[in-house]
């Protein structure tokens, strides 16, 4: 646990930084540090690792002042990843992962063994080991920088704006990398960010920092949008922080129907009558195809032979409200087929059902 | 002889007639050379920048051209211009101030950001209203500093002249040495490094009314 | 005095074609390992000064305007005014009185490179250096010098350059090296001698330009060099 026990960080010139900051960071979690530019955000991450020293206050990292840490020594256990990677141009891709291991004195082969397992768990084809930086993409040098951030295994991670400098497309598959590292590491991590939705896609706990250096609020993501603690905090949330909020909302309220699939080897005549203006229609498999519409279903044939509408799905248990919504308006009927993790239609989560669960969360705190 | 004082002002104040004709021959060898110098490396830079094949073959001439001694060139010209003439020496100095002022020429032009060169042209500047009104102008500062070296080496290297009879105030290096008299030798040295700061302060003035909008950011 | 192509050539042939010039005190080996040892020593005197010093003003900041203004200063010295000066002020017999004009000719550039090299690198690198827990020294040798290198060994060989052409004008003062063959010839009209001696200056100073293009082939990383020549 990294604990913040009222930080200040003042400037010689007299600006403050940091102002009185008290928080926690637990262990095993990611703790984002979000704000505008001039919140202290970046400040404060760096007084971790003493990159800046602290004015007044006290850092513990597991119990113990940062401050009677030699500061190599404690950098050599706090991985360190930043917006540009930094990574030396002079050396190799593995040999720039392998550098804390180097200064730790490991045996050159273990060192470079254990940067070709960190690349590959990055997801870097390990023909890039061998290559220099400025051979590398932006989005791969920003992978390389998390694989030398882990090299030594450091049970706390520092990273400051990492995803910033790259496109969007690069930055989601980032974070979600990130995420599945994390469920598979437990590591403590501190993350700065100035993008909110970053900070609610990856935080376990979110403090938005204000202008001078104070905490305006820490909480989880639900929380965070559902209860902002002052209008500095609403305003930097955004306008739609309602929607975003069904992200955290589990998607196991949500009532299916089961009787509005219906095989595409059935005979239209079957299915005529149904009392639904819209049908889902699946493979042998129980994969969804799309919807067919009841009243322009031709005079005979099967259903392989309808034109079918788009579609959207969910994956039931894994996607939130959010995704569910998402998918309903995707599709001409309205309603949003729930599939398992193989993809096979469960069910259908038609208007009714989703109406009844939005109403349930609009009121309440919700997850 | 050595118990006299390191500098006899009186020898100074009878002598500064001819001290200041040595002054300005001084000063026509090095500038002559580096007005040509910009002039030349101007155009090859621009060549540089367009055709970049073109580039490292002609660093390449000059660093050979670069590396040869001002003195040994002096001596293989003077079958073609005379000893003692101040072509002598003004053409091999011409070749060194090329040989900073190229390089310096086309790291200027390469230093202005591409987003500044786009706009330029989306705005609808003619290539050559481009490269006066803007690309120019960004490099003024790297080609300033260029021309701040080749001008105080230009300066200090004349005075080698001396050892082919034509060395501006590199003359009293040799008048100084052949009497055994320390007057002339410490006068020289003294004019030749005064030369070089004002032609250093000038240039950095230069830059300033230049270049106003670098200013604000400190002095480079 | 007028001569043509063929002249100047024939002049060559007599000089390095006489056997006599290629032995004794006053032969071409002799007087070529004398400039070596001039240059050589003057180099290595000025990196013993300018390399450290350019290393810990670059890494430190500190002291950084008022070395690049002497640097710039020293630019200024006329070489030949202050050898004769410092001969007559303490005489011929050593090498000495060559030594400190031709360290204080080398001693700028590799100051003033070295200093912008490592003021050069990328904030960025200093500050992942430093977040990983390299200590200071480990910072310098293992990232900063290494991407800097480029401009720390451009610096020194303007400076190996500039030593060896002006190394010659120890002749005129009586010491040796290859500027004697000039000196020589100039003073007896023996153009053969002094075209030949200028020959063999600007050879050696292409060798030299050479030798440091192969050193900074071997010692800068590709990772360094080639993405130069990208930009």
């Amino acid at each position: 646990m990294i604990k913040f026990d009222r930080v200040t960080k003042r400037y010689a010139d007299g600006t403050v930084a940091v102002d009185d900051l008290s928080l926690e960071v637990p262990t095993g979690e990611i703790t984002v540090f979000v704000g505008p530019s001039g919140c202290g955000k970046t400040t404060s991450l760096r007084m971790i690792n003493r990159m800046i020293d602290a004015t007044e206050g006290q850092i513990l990292l597991d119990g113990v002042d940062v401050k009677t840490i030699d500061p190599p020594t404690l950098r050599r256990g706090i991985g360190y990843v930043i917006q540009q990677a930094g990574l030396f141009p002079h050396r190799k891709i593995v040999d720039n992962v392998a550098t804390v291991p180097y200064l730790l004195g490991w045996d050159r082969k273990k060192a470079r063994d254990r940067a070709m397992e960190l690349l590959e768990r990055v997801g870097l084809d390990l023909k890039m080991a061998d290559r220099y930086p400025f051979q590398l993409s932006g989005g791969q040098q920003q992978r390389v920088g998390v694989a030398r951030a882990l090299a030594a295994d450091p049970p706390v991670l520092l990273m400051d704006e990492p995803f910033s400098a790259v496109d969007p497309i690069v930055r989601t598959s980032l974070q979600e990398e990130l995420l599945r590292l994390q469920a598979e590491l437990n590591k403590t991590i501190v993350f700065v960010t100035h993008d909110i939705d970053e900070a609610i896609k990856l935080g376990d706990r979110v403090a938005v920092l204000r202008v001078g250096g104070r905490l305006a609020q820490l909480a989880d993501p639900p929380t965070l949008l559902a209860r902002p603690a002052d209008d500095f905090v609403r305003e930097f949330l955004g306008r739609d922080r309602g929607i975003r909020r069904l992200s955290f909302v589990s998607d196991e309220g949500l009532r299916l129907r089961a009787d509005l699939t219906v095989s595409v080897s059935a005979d239209v005549s079957t299915v005529r009558g149904a009392d639904e203006s819209w049908l889902a229609v699946v493979d042998g498999e129980n994969r969804p195809l799309g919807w067919a519409s009841v009243k322009d279903l031709p005079e005979t044939g099967t259903l392989a032979d309808v034109r079918l509408a788009p579609y959207g799905t969910f994956v039931r248990g894994r996607d939130s409200l959010r995704g569910a919504l998402d998918a309903a308006l995707l599709s001409p009927s309205g309603s949003a087929i729930a599939v398992d993790e193989e993809g096979r239609a469960e069910g259908v989560a038609t208007r009714e059902a989703l109406d009844e669960a939005l109403g349930k969360v609009a009121g309440g705190v919700g997850a | 002889m050595h118990e006299e004082p390191l500098v006899r002002w009186d020898w100074i104040g009878r002598n500064w007639p001819s001290i200041q004709v040595l002054l300005e021959d001084h000063v026509v060898m090095a500038l002559v050379p580096i007005v040509i110098g910009l002039l030349v490396a101007l155009p090859l830079g621009l060549a540089g920048v367009r055709w970049r094949w073109l580039y490292q073959p002609t660093v390449g001439v000059m660093n050979v051209i670069y590396s040869l001694p001002s003195l040994a060139v002096f001596i293989v010209l003077i079958p073609v211009t005379g000893l003692a003439t101040r072509t002598t020496v003004m053409v091999p100095l011409t070749f060194y101030a090329m040989a900073v002022l190229i390089p310096a020429v086309v790291d200027g032009l390469t230093s202005v950001p591409d987003h500044v060169r786009q706009s330029a042209v989306a705005m609808g500047f003619t290539p050559l209203r481009r490269l006066l009104q803007v690309e120019l102008p960004i490099a003024v500062p790297v080609v300033l500093a260029g021309l701040r070296v080749a001008a105080v080496s230009s300066i200090s290297l004349v005075s080698v002249g001396a050892l082919v009879g034509r060395g501006g105030l590199g003359y009293l290096f040799i008048d100084g040495w052949q009497r055994q008299f320390y007057t002339p030798i410490i006068v020289g040295i003294v004019l030749v490094v005064v030369l070089a700061a004002i032609a250093d302060l000038l240039l950095v003035l230069a830059q300033r009314l230049l270049t106003p909008w670098s200013r604000a950011r400190g002095a480079a | 005095m007028v001569a043509g192509k063929g002249g100047r050539v024939n002049w060559l042939i007599d000089f390095f074609g006489n056997p006599d010039n290629w032995s004794g005190p006053d032969g071409i080996p002799v007087r070529l390992l004398e400039h070596l040892e001039f240059s050589g020593l003057s180099l290595l005197l000025a990196m013993l000064i300018a390399l450290p010093l350019g290393l810990w003003i670059g890494h430190t900041g500190k002291g950084a305007l008022f070395a690049i203004l002497s640097a710039n200063a020293a630019r200024a010295l006329p070489t030949l005014g202050l050898l004769v000066l410092i001969v007559l002020l303490m005489g011929v017999g050593t090498i000495v009185p060559v030594l400190i004009p031709l360290v204080a000719l080398a001693v700028p550039p590799i100051l003033v490179n070295t200093y912008e090299g490592l003021r050069g690198v990328d904030p960025d690198l200093r500050d992942a250096a430093y977040g990983m827990g390299l200590r200071g020294s480990e910072v310098l040798g293992r990232v900063l010098v290494p991407v800097a290198l480029p401009l720390i060994l451009l610096g020194l060989r303007i400076a190996a350059i500039q030593v060896v052409s002006t190394a010659t004008v120890a002749a005129y003062v009586g010491l040796g090296g290859l500027g004697r063959f000039i000196v020589d010839g100039l003073a007896t009209k023996d153009f053969p001698r002094t075209i030949g001696g200028a020959v063999l200056v600007a050879l050696l100073a292409l060798i030299v330009q050479l030798g440091f293009a192969l050193v900074q082939r071997v010692m800068v990383s590709p990772g360094v060099s080639q993405r130069q020549t990208i930009r």
